[in-house]
């Protein structure tokens, strides 16, 4: 009785919460299908039965011309940011997670573990602490409203992440991998992209996704450093909720952006739910 | 060797250090100029700046909104979380897909699915008002009344960051030894007992750590309240960021900014210092 009692609370419980996730998901998807009509009458949510289904959200994302909101141009600039963001910071943070987890640095009373804290500490720093003196040098450098100027930014975001996956992971593989390179005549660097690296790609490859959720979900520093001519997702998106809001075209968008991110869920839970993540914060 | 082993960390030390610490010095050395728009240069003020900032009201109460809204949703989000766990760390039914749908808010758009929230926290075309109604209720000021703001801020992080609790909460229980709970079953506790007298204390560690990583990363917070409030109504939900942003991007008050952001960051260490000491000492001595 007890047993039963406490089940029926348990998915009870279970369900309120997926519901509450899973409502702005939903709700945008059938704000998605609406007209002008279906939305200022009201709240309503099944088509058919308490609105006329439409298309148009969907199809004004990529139309061009006066009427169309085209995401098709941000979705393309998000993308190239993200990925050459996460490979450099990627292939850096690689580099310095091994050298931190198998050589001794030592600078004065500065050492290893000083150099990995002050790495991770870079989480801390408030992205608008940084936003001046990136606004002032970058508009210095005339790389403002550009994609390259928004690649070097994004690394100072992703490096701290990737750096942070790596050394975790790489003081996690056996060191008798390296030394038996090195025995083998390689010398530490020959070892590193020889022996190492390959055996290293699951490490990498979730480094690597963290880095691309992080850089794709990154709204601030792309709004306060492109205009016009350079414009990612987020703040595409983020535009459409000004003024007169067309919440179908708006919820389309949003979907769209979102939905890479999704999938993305699915391969990190395979990762996370293994257990590696309790050992990444202590 | 000495060669080799620098081979590996100097550039992506070089790279952090060019990209992140050297616009920190700037930012400190901007604060004590009068770069402004009408005046764009580094000069020297000397500390007027932050004899400004001391006395600028708007400033302080902006850092104690930040931590009322900051703390009041990472506590939410750790009993939530918490409770998430719990439930579903030993057996469920459709486990994956439980626990893929439990994460997926933590890994969307933050500031895109805070424009979805604005729609559905909409008085009069929003569902939220809608469900009230069902439940019988007046129907609320989600977004035009300060404390109901506040609570609407607090509800999307909720939203967005009880995974992540969830997520390390969950591995850390996936992670606690067995015996315990056998020596407890021996004892005859109850599913209670075992909680705050086995679960709990093992689980401290690591609810410590879960807590302070989430109050670094909503000390930040800005972007959701940008999209859903833009501090408003009034002043009600700005944050010490967001304000920032206002006096400096908006306003082109560079060098004050600068000086508002520097002690804004001294004020977020000093302050997350202090708890995660507090937090460590309380853990050991349990």
């Amino acid at each position: 009785m007890m047993r039963t009692t406490y089940l029926l609370l348990k998915y009870t419980a279970i369900l309120i919460w997926s519901s509450f996730v899973v409502l702005p998901f939903l709700w945008a998807l059938t704000t998605s299908f609406k007209t002008a009509h279906g939305i200022t009458s009201g709240a309503t949510y099944i088509p058919w039965l308490q609105y006329e289904p439409s298309l148009e959200g969907w199809k004004v994302l990529v139309r061009t011309g006066g009427a169309g909101i085209n995401i098709v141009q941000p979705y393309i600039s998000s993308m190239v940011v993200t990925v050459g963001a996460s490979l450099i910071s990627l292939a850096l943070g690689t580099l310095a997670a091994y050298g931190l987890s198998r050589f001794t640095y030592r600078l004065g009373f500065i050492k290893n573990s000083d150099i990995r804290f002050f790495f991770i500490s870079q989480r801390i720093m408030p992205p608008i602490v940084l936003a001046i003196p990136f606004f002032l040098m970058l508009q210095y450098f005339g790389l403002l409203d550009s994609i390259i100027g928004l690649i070097i930014v994004y690394i100072a975001l992703l490096l701290p992440i990737a750096t942070w996956v790596m050394v975790d992971f790489f003081n996690n593989i056996l060191r008798e991998i390296d030394e038996m390179a090195t025995i083998d005549g390689c010398n530490p660097i020959g070892a590193f992209f020889r022996v190492i690296l390959p055996n290293s790609l699951p490490g990498i490859v979730v480094a690597g996704l963290f880095c691309l959720i992080f850089g794709w979900n990154d709204f601030f520093f792309a709004f306060i450093l492109t205009f016009t001519k350079t414009q990612l997702l987020p703040v595409a998106v983020v535009a459409l909720n000004s003024s007169v809001t067309p919440w179908w075209s708006l919820s389309a968008s949003a979907l769209v952006s979102v939905a890479p991110l999704v999938i993305i869920a699915f391969v990190v839970e395979r990762f996370l739910s293994s257990g590696n993540m309790a050992g990444a914060i202590r | 060797m000495l060669k080799y082993k620098h081979f590996f960390l100097l550039p992506g030390l070089i790279v952090l250090v060019a990209i992140i610490i050297f616009p920190l010095l700037f930012t400190i050395r901007v604060s004590f100029s009068s770069w402004d728009v009408v005046k764009p240069g580094l000069d020297w003020l000397g500390g007027k700046n932050y004899e400004r900032l001391f006395v600028d009201l708007r400033f302080w109460e902006a850092l104690f909104k930040l931590s009322l809204m900051a703390a009041g949703s990472v506590l939410i989000q750790y009993l939530i979380g918490f409770s998430l766990a719990l439930l579903v760390w030993r057996d469920v039914i459709m486990k994956r897909f439980i626990r893929v749908l439990f994460l997926v808010p933590m890994m969307t758009t933050p500031v895109i699915m805070t424009v979805i929230w604005r729609t559905i926290l909409h008085e009069s075309l929003g569902p939220a008002n809608d469900i009230v109604r069902m439940f019988g209720f007046e129907h609320l000021t989600w977004l035009s009344t300060s404390g109901m703001a506040m609570f609407s801020v607090i509800l999307v992080e909720v939203w967005q960051w009880t995974p992540f609790m969830f997520l390390l909460l969950l591995a850390g229980l996936l992670s606690l030894p067995k015996e315990p709970y056998m020596a407890a079953a021996i004892d005859g506790a109850g599913p209670l007992r075992t909680f705050f007298s086995v679960t709990f204390p093992l689980m401290a560690p690591i609810s410590a750590g879960a807590i302070l990583i989430r109050l670094i990363e909503a000390s930040k917070m800005m972007e959701t309240v940008y999209v859903l409030t833009s501090g408003g109504p009034g002043t009600a939900t700005e944050t010490a960021s967001y304000y920032i942003y206002i006096r400096g991007l908006r306003d082109y008050q560079i060098g004050y900014a600068a000086s508002l952001s520097f002690t804004y960051l001294i004020v977020m260490i000093i302050s997350l210092t202090i708890i995660a000491k507090v937090m460590t000492r309380k853990i050991i001595r349990d």
